[in-house]
């Protein structure tokens, strides 16, 4: 029972980066790299405000407004500039900001760990197991994060618009939708959640170093793509699904060593028999 | 022209998920012909080549090469059997010289075989392959018209020999059949008289059967030997140019009620 | 002799220059360490310098040549360094010669990382672009996880050389780096070089022209990581313990950097790029102590993006233009018009896999699986 809650609170933890890279996949179409750094800088944020205020809910907002702003810099000074470059050009810029992202982060704070206490929990007991309140505040709050998101991208116009985008950009251009305010958008959203993760993963693991977002980051990108990169439903399973396994694996002594080979395995085959994952749609080139 | 029948479709289509995108055709096409596949946008005539060249596999029918059965054939293994093709819109290896992509049409040339174990080694015909190579490519460049390009980069040349050389490239492969996949679109009504020269001139000189899908009306009735007009994935009509394009389908598809 | 008569024909300095200034580099400092004039520092640099070239020169067919992006080099370095060494530690008990057990290690450690590329290989089958970058980097992590748990690789202590080659293994390092230079610059020099780039510049005109891709995409991933396995064998040479943690994808990473910086597609542009960045590395890692070694990867990082911006970003044509070394150098030296001009110029430039005019062709439509929803139209329009 409390693996399930963990590995439930976990997964809706990846389910949240996973959402951001999903949904710049499927508008910029490019892998944002950058984006467990985001996370990182979200950490930082906190642990700054709390330090200097000592406040948890001020601390959450900074972390926000910083994530976005730092998003949407990032998208304007590095990824605009190459808008019709090759595919592989821009995920070399994007791993590019992520190193600098990681070595000014260890510039101004340091490579050691800080712990950062944001909220303390008393386990709750139902019956015979205990179940970490942290786990349960990121689930329900996570939850209501995705719904949110689900009905801003389903039922308003803008949402519409980014559907439109990620469908067909130039379509969408000709249709008279801003395209690189809608991008803006897609990365500012991007940072917000991925802002949001970074709280709870402070709840999961409270302590905070530079390299702290790159392998939620990529976790959260095998999560998309298991879901299907591109489609926000699936980012959500996808998500889940990679925070059940990995808590499973780490409880079961004989795989807990290979924990990370399990993941990793798992996303290679998943990308080699179902490289459109679980909910995906279909692309080929034309002849 | 000969009787010897090159390529043969036996019931050829296709379907996309449940959607019959292209069925039941039969193509004859014979030594030295020039055979037009015509019909409206969406009529399925580049589907009928990427099944051709092992692009698309057919989910109905089967084709043959002369005697040989091609179908479930991978894209590289039917143009070394001997079908060559080019683009409708051009894929020419951009960043590559001019010569050098001649140069990889003449890859899988018998005459020009090597393992990368002898060219890494610089044993055995290396050198001399590599030289046959590059004659035989300026001698097909010549052909066209594009000796003088050979060393500028493919995606500088202008848009109509761009299109000459796809053509070169495909021809470097040795095919024993053509396809040309509307090799006069973009092209002025001038530039594509001269197209219809340089396709009955490459008819002749390399004693080759070809293929060719094609808007132009002016084109098709002025050099292809017989058509088949597709729509909507069917045959309408096949046959004589003259007959073919006085069929009462045909015109009903192409101009209306 | 005719062997030999025909590649004295086919003599070019402009390709056999590299090979020159590389034996000259290594006559010489063989030279100083014998008469005991170079320091120990710089011979452990030039043998670090070394494996960096043959890593840099290995991932550029991947990435330069081939145009997949592959950020698990690092892994198959990893999985040579490990091997060989386990292997050398065996040996090195049986066999007197450390050099002849370093040989077999090498040979070995090569031969296993390329078999383990030729297994990271089969995505490209499959995969393209970013997709294949991540399938790549899982690889590496797998590598490195499964290396910390093998018991007899020594956990997650490394795994412990017994009796390290010693300074002198530089001299061995450049050897192995002018060899490389040689096998890889035929290959590309060569028409299976040609069939490899017609691969990166179109894919499906090079499937219709006859090139078998399965067999080129193997096979460049294969001997690239065959080059990477020996750079960890002499890697494992040198230090102990041979320790994973030293091959995560950020080291793939470290090793893209030369390849970028360098010029994607241009084989001295990496050896240049891989001295420098080493060197560098070294210097910064001397000077800059605790978090201030952070600075380094703010240098990588800010190399990375600029160059790649600089490279690739439409509004940056006209300063590229004005920069452009190749014509900077014809202009030097007045080349004449050869036969055949390797077209390195165009090839710092990534190639765009899918044009974007075509990804707004309007007859995309037909080739989804949903393909004639559009027939009606199209027919009407065309009356």
């Amino acid at each position: 029972m409390s693996t399930l809650i963990d590995g439930l609170s976990l997964g809706v933890i990846y389910a949240l980066i996973a959402l951001g890279y999903t949904m710049v996949y499927g508008i910029a179409k490019m892998l944002n790299f950058a984006h467990g750094d985001i996370i990182m800088v979200g950490a930082y944020s906190v642990f700054a405000t709390l330090a200097l205020c000592g406040l948890a809910f001020p601390a959450i907002l900074v972390a926000v407004i910083v994530c976005v702003l730092l998003g949407i810099s990032v998208e304007r000074v590095a990824y605009r500039p190459l808008r019709g470059a090759s595919p592989l050009a821009v995920l070399i810029t994007a791993i590019g900001v992520s190193y600098l992202l990681q070595s000014i982060a260890q510039l101004i704070f340091g490579a050691k760990p800080r712990t950062v206490e944001l909220f303390s929990f008393t386990p709750i007991r139902i019956g015979n197991s205990t179940i970490s309140g942290a786990s349960l505040l990121t689930l329900g709050v996570c939850i209501v994060i995705m719904a949110a998101l689900t009905l801003f991208v389903n039922r308003t116009k803008t949402g519409h618009a980014m559907l439109a985008v990620s469908e067909d950009r130039g379509a969408a251009q000709l249709m008279g939708i801003n395209v690189n305010r809608i991008i803006m958008l897609t990365f500012a959203i991007g940072s917000a959640l991925a802002a949001f993760a970074s709280v709870f993963y402070l709840l999961y693991i409270p302590s905070v170093n530079p390299t702290l977002g790159s392998m939620p980051g990529i976790k959260a990108f095998t999560a998309a793509v298991i879901g299907g990169i591109g489609s926000i439903p699936g980012a959500m399973i996808g998500g889940v699904l990679l925070g059940l396994i990995e808590t499973i694996c780490l409880r079961v002594p004989a795989l807990a060593p290979f924990t990370t080979s399990i993941e990793f395995g798992l996303l290679i085959v998943i990308l080699l028999f179902k490289p459109t994952g679980l909910l995906g749609k279909r692309r080929r080139e034309k002849v | 022209m000969s009787e010897e029948i090159i390529l043969r479709t036996d019931n050829l289509g296709i379907s996309f998920g449940g959607l019959k995108a292209v069925q039941h055709v039969n193509l004859e096409i014979r030594k030295n012909e020039i055979y037009g596949l015509i019909g409206p946008n969406g009529a399925g005539k580049t589907t009928v080549f990427n099944m051709l060249t092992g692009v698309y596999l057919p989910t109905e029918g089967t084709f043959y090469l002369g005697d040989e059965e091609l179908k479930g054939m991978r894209q590289d293994l039917i143009n070394r059997k001997g079908i060559a093709r080019t683009f409708q819109n051009i894929r020419l290896f951009n960043n590559m010289t001019v010569i050098r992509n001649v140069l990889v049409g003449l890859h899988n040339r018998p005459e020009f075989r090597c393992n990368p174990f002898e060219s890494i080694f610089r044993l055995g015909h290396h050198f001399d392959n590599e030289e046959a190579m590059r004659n035989k490519a300026k001698e097909l460049l010549s052909i066209f018209d594009l000796l003088e390009e050979r060393n500028n980069l493919a995606c500088n040349l202008p848009y109509g020999k761009q299109r000459k050389l796809e053509i070169a490239r495909a021809l470097a492969t040795e095919p024993k059949l053509l396809l040309l996949d509307e090799p006069a679109a973009g092209m002025n009504p001038q530039e594509t008289e001269e197209l219809m020269e340089t396709i009955r001139f490459i008819r002749d000189k390399f004693d080759m059967t070809i293929l060719l899908i094609e808007h132009d009306m002016n084109l098709v009735s002025g050099i292809c030997d017989r058509l088949t007009v597709l729509n909507f994935g069917t045959v309408l009509a096949q046959g004589n140019v003259t007959d073919v394009l006085h069929h009462p389908d045909v015109i009903k598809a192409y101009l209306g009620e | 002799m005719s062997y030999f008569r025909k590649i004295a024909k086919n003599f070019k300095w402009k390709h056999y220059i590299v090979y020159i200034i590389l034996a000259a580099v290594l006559l010489l400092s063989a030279l100083l360490w014998q008469a005991g004039v170079m320091k120990r520092s710089t011979a452990t640099m030039l043998n670090q310098i070394g494996y960096s070239i043959i890593l840099a020169v290995s991932l550029n067919i991947v990435v330069g040549f081939l145009g997949e992006l592959s950020l698990g080099h690092a892994g198959f370095m990893c999985a040579g360094a490990y091997l060989g060494t386990f292997l050398y530690n065996f040996l090195i008990a049986a066999i007197p010669s450390k050099l002849l057990c370093l040989c077999i290690a090498m040979l070995f450690g090569g031969v296993v990382a390329a078999l383990l590329g030729m297994l990271v290989g089969l995505p490209a089958l499959r995969l393209k672009g970013d997709y294949l970058a991540i399938v790549t980097l899982a690889f590496n992590e797998i590598i490195g996880n499964l290396c910390k748990n093998i018991k007899i690789f020594g956990g997650g202590m490394g795994l412990k050389n017994e009796q390290p080659y010693g300074y002198s293994l530089f001299i061995v390092t450049f050897v192995v780096v002018i060899l490389t230079l040689i096998v890889l610059q035929n290959l590309i020099r060569s028409k299976h070089g040609r069939a490899i780039t017609a691969i990166r510049d179109n894919e499906i005109a090079a499937k219709a022209m006859g090139i078998n891709v399965t067999y080129y995409k193997l096979f460049a991933f294969t001997i690239a990581a065959f080059f990477a396995g020996i750079a960890g064998v002499l890697y494992g040479a040198a230090v102990s313990p041979v320790k994973y943690t030293n091959f995560t994808f950020n080291y793939s990473i470290e090793i893209l950097v030369m390849v970028v910086l360098g010029g994607i597609g241009s084989i001295n542009g990496s050896i240049i790029a891989a001295a420098f960045i080493t060197y560098l590395n070294l210097t910064l890692t001397n000077q800059l102590s605790g978090d201030l070694a952070a600075l380094k990867y703010l240098v990588y990082a800010l190399i990375l993006i600029l160059v790649v911006i600089f490279n690739n970003a439409p509004a940056m044509r006209k300063y590229r233009e004005k920069l452009d070394f190749k014509k900077l150098s014809d202009k030097l030296f007045k080349k004449k018009n050869s036969d055949i001009r390797d077209d390195s110029a165009a090839w710092d430039r990534i190639p765009t896999k899918i044009p974007m005019d075509e990804l707004l062709s309007a007859d995309l439509k037909t080739q989804n699986d949903s393909p004639d929803t559009s027939m009606p139209e199209d027919r009407s329009s065309h009356e």
